[in-house]
């Protein structure tokens, strides 16, 4: 009897512990061979040039320059708002409240809508409707707001990320002991004076936490930008918020895609997304690292 | 102790909650003006799509409170659309390809005639495909002449959304997200599930540490890499691996997918792994049981509706996401059987023919439709997860939920 | 004697969504004395104190009913500014919870919000409640410390130093030395004893030593009820009622 029990037992530790294994080993190979690929195209002339000779040789400069612009826009509209959001959910709302509840029910459905749909509604929504009736309104029906560009891309950007910044902001202000709260308010100071002088303060590594993490998911999307605001080939940076951009992400996909030549470009493609892989890992360990420190308050 | 008013503070306070409405504004928003655009849709039946641009771009722009009303009641409330205000602005950005480009599909030989001078051309009279957003759930007497032909062509065979006799079938579409994410379902869940229960219970302090940072990292692929893995390394190794006919196939998709469903679906076992109360585990050890039998029989049966939440959202997950069904399945139409032939997904046609289709376009439209299915379905799968994840809740905390 | 009565609660009630948590408490409390709150926990003692500065409001859920005077003024009435009653009514709570601020910032945050913002007033301001709270000589070289830094009986005193800070007329506190050693607490204690000086004070404790220490007069809680209230010599020796007996000779709680 206890002969094959034990070996059962064994079967399962196997079993379980195998995939565990074989996930681990998945996750080393994609990033070795990345890295493997890659690292011999990578320099500061790859970093910091542009591409050349119809995207064949050159470097990347543009497709950098033009995510950060897209994740700073991004961020200047999405990190205040989830902020708010998560403040007024913590300290304006109560848990059960039908008001909280409802917007805690769209913040998770918004973070379970396919990155593609928010490039519909970016299109639907911000150029076809806001960007075309500006120009309906102020251009006399000239297109320039109209189209894709980087505003439009970063704002459904932002509306992406959203859930991202409001769930670690909340985490931090509920790191916020209930105590100091009540200390400030039993000093005479209104609740807004609380949150501006007291939790705020206190939840700082939590919307900076939100803020890396919002803008390492938004370095890496490439389909809500697909028809927002990304281009295909521009060696000069935006320069006003109707201009497109190049994006690392797209740049990856078109490039290994639609290359005139997809084989001889191959150094490029590895090297390209070696950083991005680089700049998204950087960012979600300072995020893992931050939120380690925060929850090390939270448990003191 | 007379009261002060604080007018900034009052301002101030109005301006947050104002705020905080911004995310429930933007689900409202997103079905407004995902649907707004599909809508046309409706109205739209085989006579004048065949009949060319005016009537369709004229329909464009159906107002946004008799989206609203329709989203209340899809069912036989085409009617409302009958008369569309000729609001709509068909600007064709995509006339210019020059900076879009043509993202074309890769390994897709029969739309590499796509251009969006073709999409705008057409001329023929032949009757074009008219479908709901609600697809089956509008009668085929509803359309206002040739009854039947909504739902034939809807349910046609063949996606060519360009050329002179464009065809706008859902079912190759369909079937190709289905294969993908069943693909994708069937290696995910189990590695997901098995990896979770073992750090949650057998594995050893250092196998859970180390597991912890893998998963992030996992997790933190940009779906662009996984399918840029998937289209330069993993295709040639499943094609060796098989002797496949094609590289790039829904298989390759769905071991791709698995990459990026494996931590969501890992995460969220775990969380629910975890939850379930020390005492249930304590007291089925002190009966004697082992480790194992405790583990599979008490731990794992508590958890199944978190688990099964798991499964479901890494399923919309898998339906939902784009960049890797776009690099790593060949993006061809095709309705067959096989796993190892290339696919189209919902989400990749989406993804690859937006940039290239004019404003206001019965293509356009089409393809607004199957936001709509995408936006309606992960909309589904959360309400339905979330009701598992709660139920799990309120067993936990007894019911007071 | 009406003149020296500095809060006057009557048939005061309060729920917790079912929970009847105060049933009609009549309790008055006078000028520059130390006023004892004992009972067993649960007993409603806390919540009557968190009553008399409106504290309760934050939460939700709970329905208050009846009047609490101060200084003849109603102060759950419409036109009561709970802000500024509680700048007139301060709170020291029953985990020290200094701000993680240097101590300086730490008595300066009240102050600040009422509006001084001149320096040298706000340096006069800190000397004179740390020298209040009997805090001065020990921390008056590290103002700039954060007070976390500081023991566990610092930690309080700096709160009540925070709190009259903001020049309150009432102190309320809420079992301000459960968490200290007896040293720490012989310091509060005698703390106690200075400030009834300046301020009306309100004490909850569940050691009816400590209310026997520090307090003049001494009401009894028990089951959301006032059960007794009178000088602390009395209540202490020769109760009036039954459940105060048993309760004092420990029964019971």
């Amino acid at each position: 009897m206890s002969i094959p029990k034990k070996w059962v037992g064994r079967g399962v530790a196997l079993v379980t512990g195998g995939s565990a294994i074989a996930t681990v080993l998945t996750v080393l190979a994609i990033m070795g061979i990345i890295v493997y690929g890659g690292i011999g195209h990578l320099s500061w002339d790859f970093i910091f040039g542009s591409p050349e000779k119809g995207m064949t040789e050159g470097g990347i400069y543009p497709a950098i320059m033009g995510t950060f612009f897209l994740v700073l826009l991004m961020s200047l509209v999405g990190v205040p708002v989830g902020t708010v959001t998560a403040i007024y959910l913590n300290e304006y709302v109560g848990q059960t409240s039908k008001v909280g509840r409802s917007i805690r029910f769209a913040v998770n459905t918004l973070a379970g809508i396919p990155s593609i749909v928010f490039g519909l509604f970016g299109l639907g929504f911000f150029i076809s409707f806001m960007g075309g009736g500006i120009d309906k309104a102020f251009n006399g029906g000239e297109l320039l707001w109209g189209q894709p560009n980087i505003l439009w891309a970063s704002l459904t950007m932002a509306l992406l990320t959203l859930p991202v910044v409001i769930v670690s902001v909340e985490e931090a202000i509920k790191s916020v002991p209930r105590e100091l709260r009540e200390g400030s308010l039993a000093l005479g100071a209104t609740r807004l004076e609380t949150i501006w002088k007291v939790v705020l303060p206190q939840s700082m590594t939590g919307i900076l936490t939100g803020a890396i993490l919002a803008i390492s998911r938004g370095a890496g999307e490439v389909a809500p930008i697909l028809f927002t605001g990304a281009a295909y080939f521009l060696p000069e940076l935006p320069d006003a918020l109707t201009d497109q951009f190049m994006e690392l992400g797209y740049h990856i996909y078109i490039m290994s895609t639609q290359s005139p030549d997809v084989e001889a470009t191959k150094p490029i493609q590895f090297a390209t997304t070696l950083v991005l892989l680089l700049l998204t890992f950087t960012l979600n360990f300072s995020a893992i690292f931050l939120r380690w420190h925060l929850r090390r308050r939270a448990i003191r | 102790m007379k009261k002060r008013i604080r007018l900034g503070e009052f301002l101030i306070e109005k301006g947050i909650a104002a705020v905080s409405f911004a995310s429930l504004g933007a689900i409202v928003l997103i079905f407004l003006f995902v649907f707004r655009e599909a809508a046309p849709i409706l109205t739209m039946h085989g006579d004048t799509l065949g009949g060319g641009h005016e009537s369709i771009s004229s329909s464009g722009d159906a107002s946004g409170t008799g989206a609203a009303e329709t989203y209340g009641d899809p069912v036989g409330e085409a009617e409302s659309y009958g008369d569309p205000e000729p609001v709509g602005q068909p600007e064709t950005y995509g006339d210019d390809p020059g900076p879009i480009g043509q993202p074309e599909t890769y390994g897709e030989p029969e739309s590499d005639s796509a251009s969006a001078q073709a999409a705008a051309a057409h001329d023929s009279t032949e009757a074009m495909p008219t479908e709901s957003v609600a697809t089956a759930e509008v009668e085929p007497s509803e359309a206002p002449t040739k009854p039947g032909t909504v739902l034939e062509q809807i349910l046609g065979k063949d996606w060519q959304p360009v050329g002179d006799h464009p065809k706008f079938g859902i079912p190759p579409l369909f079937a190709g997200s289905l294969k993908v994410a069943l693909i994708a379902i069937l290696i995910g869940a189990p590695v997901g599930i098995l990896s979770a229960l073992f750090t949650s219970t057998f594995a050893p302090r250092w196998a859970k540490e180390l597991m912890k940072p893998v998963i992030e990292i996992m997790a933190g692929f940009p779906s662009v890499v996984i399918g840029f893995f998937a289209l330069t390394i993993l295709a040639s190794l499943v094609q060796n691996l098989f002797g496949l006919d094609y590289r790039l196939n829904a298989l390759v998709g769905g071991i791709a997918m698995s990459l990026a469903v494996i931590p969501l679906i890992y995460t969220l076992s775990e969380d629910s792994l975890n939850a379930i109360p020390k005492h249930y585990t304590e007291g089925s050890l002190a009966m004697g049981a082992t480790l194992w039998e405790t583990n599979i029989r008490v731990v794992l049966p508590a958890a199944i509706p978190g688990i099964f939440a798991a499964v479901l959202l890494g399923l919309g997950r898998a339906v939902g996401e784009t960049m890797i069904v776009l690099m790593a399945t060949g993006n061809a139409a095709l309705l067959s059987p096989s796993l190892v032939e290339p696919v189209r997904t919902i989400s990749a046609s989406i993804g690859a023919e937006m940039a290239e289709v004019v404003f206001g376009d019965p293509h356009y439209v089409m393809l607004f439709v199957l936001g709509t299915l995408l936006f309606a379905f992960s909309f589904t799968l959360n309400a339905i997860a979330e009701i598992f994840i709660r139920q799990r809740l309120s067993a936990k905390f007894g019911g007071a939920t | 004697m009406t003149e020296n009565i500095k809060i006057r609660a009557g048939k005061l009630n309060l729920q917790y969504g079912q929970k009847h948590a105060l049933r009609d408490i009549d309790l008055d409390i006078e000028k520059n004395r130390v006023t004892a709150l004992i009972g067993p926990s649960g007993c409603g003692k806390s919540t009557f104190l968190r009553c008399l500065n409106r504290m309760n409001d934050l939460i939700d859920s709970a329905r208050i009913q009846g009047r609490v005077e101060i200084d003849g003024t109603d102060i759950y009435g419409k036109d009561v500014d709970p802000v500024l009653l509680r700048r007139k009514v301060g709170m020291i709570f029953q985990k020290s919870n200094p701000f993680p601020k240097s101590i300086y910032e730490n008595i300066a945050y009240g102050p600040r919000i009422h509006g001084v913002k001149d320096k040298r007033t706000l340096d006069q301001i800190v000397e004179k409640s740390l020298r209040g709270a009997a805090l001065w000589d020990e921390v008056k070289d590290d103002l700039a410390k954060s007070g976390l830094a500081l023991s566990g009986g610092q930690q309080q005193r700096l709160c009540i130093a925070r709190a009259i800070a903001v020049d309150p007329e009432v102190l309320l506190m809420d079992e301000p030395a459960s968490a200290l050693d007896p040293i720490a607490t012989a310091k509060i204690e005698e703390l106690i004893w200075q400030l009834k000086e300046n301020y009306t004070i309100v004490i909850v404790t569940h050691s009816m030593h400590q209310a026997s220490r520090v307090s003049d007069t001494t009401a009894f809680f028990y089951m959301g009820e006032m059960v007794e209230t009178g000088p602390t010599q009395k209540i202490f020796t020769s109760p009036s009622q039954k459940r105060t007996e048993d309760y004092i000779t420990g029964r019971f709680g």
